[in-house]
């Protein structure tokens, strides 16, 4: 028969015998026949393992990857050998969300330890087990928010996000009755005067902004938390997770929900996932918090244990009246970034950010040294991406350059021929030196 | 399984000065991160655990002897669909060649942007529809994605009043959450007393402020909702959309498809049919399709063939840019109507496992996964139901549900002290099998719902079978055996009211 069927015809011909019917399509006799599909699929015949294996080798190798000098919300950094190889254990990976704690002890662990690293990396109290990523994980803070307040459905946001993340909020904004308002951006970063007025209106249930943000600047959001109170909004802060090691926590900020993604912390870029999105926040609002929650406890043994707890919050009890519909999630990325955070430890995790943002800095000045960059935003302050403009046409350049074998950045919105340039640790000094060289040559 | 519980936390692992990884020198003098200053850089030290790499080695392989998963053991979960999860879609995901950041230019990205349209065709194919986006990152995902499509159509028309959206009462819980996320009213549709929704109930529901209805088929109770035809036709002649929860369509595979049932929008779990693994609860996905004529409400980005050149069917090498990523750039500026749910592609690495399953099965094999699930759940309902209260008695599709133990064998819910589904779910566990999904669908006291998947043999389900007769035994004879089970598992039963009284979410709550 087939490989993942284990039924001899033998076993079907008793099986069928014990369920009183004599053939698998008589198990479908209810189905009126106007509706029966008949005939053949129009999909490809069964392939053996030696030609699917040659089939999808050949799509990998049609992709051709670059040496990335490329952000905007997924980073080449480096993941230790280890992480893979216990991800690759089936024990987790074909498990699913752990309703038997008793048999699920490790999956609870992993999540437990993850919620515990990432509450402390974002400076807050608590993490839930997993968004799906950055963007959605943004989406859900903005709909906590007017959870939270009850009353108010107005969300600031700040223009200075990713694209990406304010697209997704914009949609479901839409959709979710959010009165979802952009913050002007001056000079690169969010206008704290304009967000200063619109929270003063006093209807303003939260504001979310952006750390690093899409221009790979570092804003300061000094005053901002206690603006926010006063007025009785929260404040969320979006960040590359990698960075929370190193720069001012959300917790620092005094922000009330920390969100973002965590692909930088272990997980390779993939073409976009899978990755895992973050959601951390204060005690006081964990009722309001999306998603499933692990909680330690003990066992009829006494044994310190872990289960799903305040299991109220979520759909599968509380149906229309949930936080969000959020149920499977990212579970499993929870191991990469567990582990990885574990290897790297205190020391890698500064060591990391002090060799990509050394590499950013002295690609950022070797770029402008080519004479055909000009800053954009000068002497603002950036942690390993950043934004330049070139003087001739960006996307030309971008292209030849991708010929040659180099991403150089993202396209930069709303600036025209600016590029959005990110490194990181896993840059030489000699790559970045060719591909500055290749760049001085070429004539767009 | 393992009988040792492996309990300690990473962080009582730690030593300071140990270190797990090891980076080159850093090469580029003169630029140090401390000038950024104490304004920007963090104040306290972060929290992390300092380990070597066996310590973390070990620590992760103990923890995994803790785990259950369909690699162990029979895992047959209902509605989650826990299939084999092959293990060549592994290899062939991790290939280097897919490991490209999203902002790739799509010339240098066309092996992934051809495989995501190929799945996209064949999974519209298998659903009877037109067009699919692979997006969505899971079930609920797609739903709420599904959910958007089918307000945008209507917006689109400027039929704005459709705020309203039909649920019955047997749905899986994401429906009527994903339909409160994109801002609809759920209205509940009631089940007859054989499972299926109520036709002559539903007909007073529908008007014009009706946006759809949602519904899964089979239904939770694992039963082909017999007036489907009906049912579209009365939700299409009111104006509104059907919309397919496909996180049951396993057993209809090539039987029966959703597009031809009748539905217009539908999401398809590809870690439940499609075999990807199930990762402890995530990452999943949940690709959405809709029929011909909606295609434009479909979120972006999206994949599709350049339009400059012709997209040549069966072609045997790619054009040097045969695909392209559309993203329309207005609506990232807030001008236009349509929709992005994620960061890009959705998860991709998902997709590739997904698609080297269907290319494994084929045509051939696809309709055989739908029909040996049925068999399989079919041959544990009638082996079991003289010790299991069996409350609808039809053929069912690829799972059913067991209301309890029957009565004598303690099951008989009136008695406070009989035993409960929870104890045969915790007894199951001592006998080395995952336990079905309990307490759900809401319909029945003591719900029991197994769907045992086509990839388990006959010999599996029958030692499942004795096991489960051997439970029923036990729970007339000794019901305390149950209800102090789980005994051989490497921790026994929670205190679950703890946890909720006494939360502590982090390392520093229980240190």
């Amino acid at each position: 028969m087939f490989k993942y069927f284990p039924h001899t015809a033998d076993d079907i011909q008793q099986m069928l015998n014990v369920i009183g019917v004599r053939s698998l399509d008589d198990l479908y006799a209810e189905i009126p026949e106007e509706i029966k599909f008949k005939g053949e699929l129009n999909i490809p015949s069964e392939k053996s393992e030696i030609e699917v294996r040659n089939i999808i080798q050949s799509l990998a190798a049609q992709n051709k990857p670059l040496v990335c000098f490329a952000g905007a919300g997924s980073y080449d950094h480096y993941t230790p050998s280890v992480v893979p190889f216990l991800a690759s254990r089936s024990e987790f990976s074909t498990s699913y969300t752990p309703y038997q704690a008793e048999i699920s002890q490790g999956t609870l662990q992993y999540i437990f330890e993850y919620q515990t690293l990432m509450a402390d990396l974002t400076g807050m109290d608590i993490s839930n087990a997993s968004m799906y990523d950055g963007t959605t994980a943004t989406a859900e803070a903005m709909m906590m928010m007017t959870a939270a307040a009850k009353k108010r459905n107005r969300v600031l946001i700040s223009k200075t996000i990713q694209p990406a993340v304010m697209a997704v909020c914009k949609t479901y904004a839409k959709f979710h009755g959010v009165d979802l308002v952009e913050v002007e951006e001056k000079d690169g970063m969010m206008d704290k005067e304009a967000a200063r007025s619109l929270i003063e209106a006093d209807d303003v249930a939260g504001l979310i902004v952006c750390q690093p943000n899409r221009y790979g600047l570092i804003e300061d959001f000094t005053g901002l938390a206690n603006l926010c109170h006063e007025h009785k909004a929260l404040l969320a802060v979006n960040t590359m997770a990698s960075a929370l090691a190193v720069l001012k926590t959300p917790g620092e900020w005094g922000a009330d929900i920390a969100c973002g993604d965590a692909q930088s912390l272990g997980i390779p870029m993939g073409y976009g996932g899978p990755y895992i999105g973050y959601l951390c926040t204060k005690d006081a609002l964990v009722r309001k918090m999306p998603g499933r929650l692990v909680g330690a406890t003990t066992d009829a043994d006494g044994r310190r244990t872990f289960v799903l707890t305040m299991q109220a919050r979520e759909q599968h009890i509380r149906r229309e009246k949930a936080t969000s519909n959020i149920c499977t999630a990212q579970g499993f990325m929870c191991l990469y970034v567990a582990a990885y955070l574990s290897l790297m430890g205190p020391k890698g995790m500064k060591e990391v950010n002090e060799q990509s943002y050394a590499s950013a800095h002295y690609l950022h000045d070797a770029l402008l040294g080519t004479g055909k960059f000009e800053e954009v935003f000068p002497g603002a302050p950036y942690l390993n991406e950043f934004t330049l403009r070139y003087k001739g046409d960006a996307k030309a350049l971008r292209m030849a350059l991708a010929e040659e074998g180099y991403l150089l950045g993202v396209p930069t919105l709303y600036c025209d021929d600016c590029l959005t340039i990110a490194s990181t640790e896993q840059r030489s000094k000699k790559e970045i030196d060719n591909m500055v060289e290749l760049i001085k040559k070429v004539a767009l | 399984m393992n009988r040792e519980y492996y309990g300690k936390l990473i962080f009582e692992l730690s030593k300071p000065g140990r270190v797990g990884y090891s980076l080159p020198k850093n090469e580029f003098e003169g630029y140090d991160l401390l000038q950024l200053g104490t304004m920007t850089l963090r104040q306290t030290k972060p929290l992390l655990p300092e380990c070597d790499e066996l310590t973390v080695v070990r620590h992760y392989t103990n923890m995994s002897n803790n785990n259950f998963g369909v690699d162990t053991g029979f895992y047959p979960l209902g509605s989650c669909t826990m299939k084999y999860n092959p293990k060549l879609n592994e290899e062939l995901a991790a290939l280097p060649g897919f490991n490209i950041h999203p902002m790739t230019p799509a010339k240098y990205a066309q092996g992934s942007l051809k495989l995501y349209d190929e799945v996209q065709k064949t999974l519209a194919e298998i659903a009877g529809l037109s067009r699919f986006t692979l997006n969505p990152y899971a079930g609920a995902h797609g739903e709420l994605t599904g959910l958007m499509v089918i307000r945008s159509y209507h917006m689109s028309r400027g039929d704005v009043a459709r705020t309203k959206i039909i649920v019955p009462d047997s749905a899986h819980g994401t429906n009527p959450a994903s339909a409160a996320v994109c801002g609809l009213q759920i209205v509940e549709v009631k089940s007859l007393a054989d499972g299926t929704v109520d036709v002559e109930a539903l007909k007073p529901l529908l008007g014009p402020d009706i946006a759809g209805m949602m519904m899964t088929n089979p239904n939770t109770l694992g039963l082909f909702e017999r007036q489907i035809p009906e049912i579209a036709r009365l939700v299409h002649e009111c104006g509104g959309l059907m919309y397919y929860d496909g996180a049951n369509l396993n057993p209809m595979l090539g039987v029966c498809r959703p597009g031809d049932m009748g539905f217009d929008v539908m999401h398809i779990n590809l870690h439940k049919t499609f075999s990807t693994p199930h990762g402890g609860g995530g990452p999943g996905s949940g690709p959405v399709g809709v029929r011909k004529g909606l295609e434009q409400f479909l979120p972006n980005p999206q994949v599709r063939p350049t339009p400059t050149l012709p997209c040549r069917e069966g072609a045997d090498t790619i054009d040097a840019q045969e695909y392209e990523v559309y993203t329309p750039l207005s609506t990232r500026e807030g001008q236009g109507e349509s929709l992005y749910v994620s960061f890009f592609l959705g998860n991709f690495g998902i997709i590739i496992r997904a698609y080297a399953y269907l290319l494994s099965l084929g045509k051939e094999n696809i309709p055989m996964a739908g029909k040996l699930s049925v068999l399989n759940a079919n041959y544990i309902k009638e082996s079991l139901r003289s010790h299991y209260l069996l409350p609808i008695d039809t053929v069912c599709k690829h799972e059913f549900v067991f209301d309890g133990l029957r009565e004598e064998y303690g099951g008989d819910h009136h008695s406070p002290e009989h035993v409960t589904t929870l104890d045969v779910a915790k007894r199951l566990l001592d006998y080395g099998f995952h336990a079905p999904t309990i307490y759900f669908p809401l319909l029945f006291h003591e719900a029991l719902m197994i769907e045992p998947t086509e990839t388990e043999s006959k010999d599996t389900l029958d030692a499942f079978i004795d096991v489960m007769k051997r439970i029923a035994e036990e729970a007339k004879a000794d019901p305390q055996l149950l209800k102090s089970a789980p005994h051989d598992t490497p921790v026994r039963r929670m205190d679950d009211v703890k946890a909720v009284k006494e939360p502590k979410f982090t390392y520093k709550s229980v240190s």
